[in-house]
């Protein structure tokens, strides 16, 4: 049945996720709804098969005193049982709190507390260990059940339980009481919380993001009608199941829509699984996406010559017209013949060794992909598009519709969804998908949620003419020049980033007349480069001082300045001075935080009497900077840096 | 929960010398069922020795070994592997060319039944004979937590991995003997640990009773049961980890007070 997605032909009954689940046992009960590679062979379990493992499971936590409205911490790689245990807990009106399975036993300590946990399902020995750790601390915490026996033979503390013996005292209370679980499901409603995802908490402490059945239910319909989404598609998930992301595309979509999920044999095979599965419908952040094409042009660097050059130059043919194509834009007769000859000899047989063939959608966020990165996988016929949303708003309210892809936008306004600038430039968004409340927290809801229930979201952003979203920055770093424009630091650092030469960027310019930059070049990029040319150099320093390297960096700033004219908004705000900074920005000496976040304002006051180098037209600047090394020495790094006027476009305005 | 059992194999007064060097003389200890027995001693003390003639791979000149009863003048490597004794390789045995999966399956060997002409065609008892031994590979690669390489050639992979295959074509015969020759020779800490743990795992959970030679004092201390010390071919200690920690020979050994 590859037709209209059922949930929407039946409507209103179709409100909670147990029920939708009681649906699909019902509608398309052997079909596959779940796979797990288990000792090498991928296991499957039906749609029916999966709603009475869901209704023991639910019987089971009943039979511990789970009961409407308690929350359930769920803790683990994603694996079938886990997820069949959200919607267990849902069944009996609970809420699911999935905590990220890599924090340590400390870290989890508040969501533990905060959201009183009673029961943990947990995946293995490595979970049940943390949780015994941090038991003291959380004296609510009144059973732990684990999935996976393996190493547990020997604990002897009578609140573990193995899921086992749960899902076995679940089905006979199933069957004394045959009528108590429908009854459960039945009194659910769809403004109920479904479930309690925590946000990471980059300042301050997490915040619980309640979110509806409604919520959840509505952000899955509109993605599936938006990207014609079936129950026929497989989708792997291998994200963590705390992120909202995952929540969406392994639990709200694959039951709202009744597709499958397929879950890892291990974290290690991620990448052999892809393969084997061949997903229709695939989400990766940047980063993966990144370490495949490297991995793909390593294997390429060392083929044969004429596979090598075959490469070559169907890659330039995809370059060239790939993504037009596949958007449907008019392309040369030459180009269409030749692109199709590539897909018969390069793009097939790759797209194949990425586990890509079968894909017809595959989404990435959570961070700027590069524009170079972005085009290759769409050049190659793979639908690679961007979304935009947070956790309070079930993952996205951007999507980038099929055939309008602008490289630099996020899209436009998903279904349902309404999108509005503040005059403080922060993007604000109301829909179903808002949350309901940050858990126990009425004064961070009141502060994000605002009269009219539009979100603030904290990022700075504006609406081109034809309706798609550009995000610029984090809204607090956005800041005016002198002049008036809108100056985004982090906007401009990404662009200057995507250069592989270009590792960070550090913009100044809020209340200045003009925007100057610090840079600090990729050292292996710009080595290897520099190898190729014969330039010798003794390390950093030495290298970041070369004029040719202070050309090379010269011409990418030039670059991204043509690129910043070409848009009204930016034009004002190219970088006009810059320099190559003599040390490489480091968490050590506090200039970047621990994920590699550059620390603005730290690196302003350190780095001053730079800035007035780069304002007050000076042409060198002497600097010495004490650096601490790893074994926890310190040094110091002088050189007298050059500082470079870059080309600037004009801007249609005299200045 | 392992209990300690019988004595299963025993050595008594074995004495080896290849030509006029004497490679082990006069030493008797014996191992109990289910437990880890570590051999230990400097370098040429005779570990590989000891193991090589409990492997019947060396013929002792003098002596006897007694396994489950039953005496042996010596052993022979084929007896021994029916006997339900595996092994693993200080410098690795594995075939180099084959994947993962393979280099287990060779371990299966003892066990396949099928003959030759069966395995060729592939048909009838030759297929379900070899879905079951696969069935058993698949559990110990499970158990060695190395579904990622399962089908890389051994080659490629790092040498601490390829320790854990070696141990893993051991397991493949489901022993309840297994002599391990230095299984954390050249590995990092971490794989120390790893390693560790999967012996503890097979130990417990199989029942497997472990011969182990090590060179790491710390590693051995913690892991096993009882331990000999050799010297220069002599027994010099013999008792628990504690015990021999405190014998003032082991020591003098171990420090390399002069000879």
């Amino acid at each position: 049945m590859v037709a209209m997605p059922a949930a929407l032909e039946e409507g209103a009954m179709l409100d909670t996720f147990p029920r939708l689940l009681r649906h699909h046992a019902n509608v398309r009960g052997d079909r596959p709804a779940m796979r797990e590679k288990d000792l090498g062979i991928w296991q499957s379990w039906t749609w029916q098969q999966v709603a009475d493992e869901v209704a023991a499971m639910a019987c089971g936590l009943a039979e511990l005193g789970f009961k409407r409205g308690d929350r359930l911490a769920i803790i683990g790689d994603n694996r079938p049982r886990l997820y069949w245990a959200m919607l267990a807990a849902q069944s009996l009106g609970g809420i699911p709190v999935p905590l990220y399975q890599d924090a340590v036993a400390q870290e989890m300590v508040f969501v533990l507390q905060d959201a009183d946990i009673h029961i943990a399902i947990v995946e293995d020995q490595e979970q049940v260990d943390k949780l015994l750790e941090v038991r003291e601390q959380c004296p609510a915490l009144k059973h732990i059940l684990y999935d996976e026996p393996r190493g547990l033979r020997h604990y002897t503390q009578t609140y573990l339980h193995g899921l086992d013996e749960v899902l076995a005292m679940g089905r006979i209370h199933n069957t004394n009481q045959p009528d108590f679980l429908g009854q459960e499901i039945a009194q659910g409603k769809t403004d109920d919380v479904s479930v309690i995802l925590y946000t990471s908490g980059t300042t301050g402490k997490p915040k619980g993001v309640c979110q509806t059945h409604a919520a959840f239910i509505a952000a899955a319909r509109g993605s599936m009608l938006f990207d014609h989404l079936t129950d026929a598609e497989d989708i792997l998930s291998y994200l963590p199941m705390a992120w909202v992301g995952d929540h969406l595309f392994s639990l709200a979509q694959a039951v709202a829509a009744g597709f499958t999920v397929n879950c890892p044999e291990s974290a290690e095979t991620v990448m052999i699984d892809l393969r084997e599965i061949g997903p229709s419908y695939y989400f990766a952040p940047p980063r993966v996406f990144e370490n495949l094409l490297t991995q793909v042009m390593i294997r390429m660097e060392d083929a044969g010559r004429i596979k090598r050059e075959m490469f070559h130059t169907f890659m330039k043919v995809a370059k060239r017209s790939g993504a037009e194509i596949l958007d449907g834009h008019p392309v040369p007769a030459i180009d269409r013949l030749l692109y199709a000859l590539g897909n018969l000899l390069i793009y097939g047989p790759l797209r194949n060794v990425l586990g890509m063939s079968r894909i017809r959608v595959a989404y990435t966020a959570g961070a700027a992909i590069g524009p170079d990165l972005f085009r290759f996988y769409r050049s190659i016929g793979i639908n690679l598009k961007q979304l935009y949303g947070q956790t309070e708003t079930c993952a996205y309210v951007c999507l980038q519709p099929d055939g309008q892809i602008k490289f630099d936008s996020v899209g436009k306004a998903a279904p349902q969804v309404e999108v509005k600038i503040a005059d403080s430039g922060e993007i604000l968004v109301r829909g179903p998908m808002v949350m309901k409340e940050y858990y126990k927290r009425p004064d961070a809801t009141a502060e994000a949620i605002d009269a009219e229930r539009f979100f603030h979201t904290g990022d700075a952003g504006f609406i081109d003419s034809d309706g798609h979203i550009k995000i610029i920055d984090r809204a607090k770093d956005v800041g005016k020049l002198a002049g008036g424009a809108m100056f985004a630091p982090n906007y401009i650092e990404n662009k200057l980033k995507f250069f592989p030469y270009i590792k960070e960027a550090v913009c100044f310019g809020h209340d200045r007349d003009m925007v100057c930059a610090f840079i600090n070049i990729d050292v292996g990029a710009v080595g290897n480069w520099a190898e190729r040319r014969g330039l010798a150099y003794s390390g950093y320093t030495d290298l970041a001082s070369k004029p040719e390297v202070v050309d090379l960096i010269r011409d990418c700033v030039g670059q991204v300045n043509a690129e910043l004219a070409t848009d009204a908004k930016m034009a004002e705000t190219q970088i006009h001075r810059f320099l190559v900074l003599h040390k490489e920005l480091d968490p050590d000496d506090d200039e970047l935080t621990r994920t590699r976040k550059v620390r603005r304002g730290f690196i302003a006051e350190k780095y001053a009497v730079l800035i007035d180098a780069l304002y007050s037209g000076k042409t060198h600047q002497f600097i010495e900077t004490e650096v601490k090394f790893e074994d926890g020495r310190r040094g110091k790094v002088a050189a007298d840096l050059s500082i470079c006027e870059a080309k600037v476009e004009a801007t249609g305005k005299a200045s | 929960m392992r209990e300690i059992g019988d004595v299963i194999l025993d050595l008594r007064s074995v004495s080896l010398a290849f030509g006029g060097v004497k490679a082990l003389t006069d030493i008797s200890f014996d191992v109990r069922e289910h437990e880890i027995r570590a051999i230990i001693g400097p370098n040429g003390a005779g570990k590989s020795s000891m193991l090589n003639v409990i492997n019947g791979v060396y013929r002792p000149q003098e002596g006897e070994v007694i396994l489950r009863g039953e005496h042996f003048r010596r052993m022979d490597p084929y007896r021994v592997a029916r006997a339900g004794i595996a092994r693993t390789f200080q410098s690795l045995a594995l075939f180099k060319g084959m994947s993962v999966i393979d280099n287990i399956m060779t371990g299966r060997n003892l066990k396949m039944k099928a003959n030759l002409f069966q395995q060729a065609v592939w048909w009838g008892p030759a297929q379900r004979e070899e879905l079951a031994h696969r069935a058993k590979v698949e559990e110990i690669i499970d158990f060695l937590e190395i579904q990622h390489i399962r089908k890389t050639p051994v080659g490629r992979l790092p040498y601490g991995l390829q320790k854990r295959v070696d141990l893993g074509r051991a397991l493949a015969m489901e022993p309840q003997i297994l002599l391990l020759d230095e299984p954390m020779a050249g590995m990092n800490v971490e794989e120390k640990q790893d390693m560790s743990r999967f012996i503890l795992d097979v130990n417990d959970q199989f029942g497997t009773t472990i011969v182990l030679i090590e060179h790491d004092m710390g590693v051995v201390m913690d892991l096993s049961d009882r331990v000999v010390v050799l010297d220069y071919g002599r027994k010099i200690g013999d008792g628990s980890p504690d015990e021999v920690r405190t014998n003032p020979e082991v020591i003098k050994a171990y420090l390399g007070a002069s000879h």
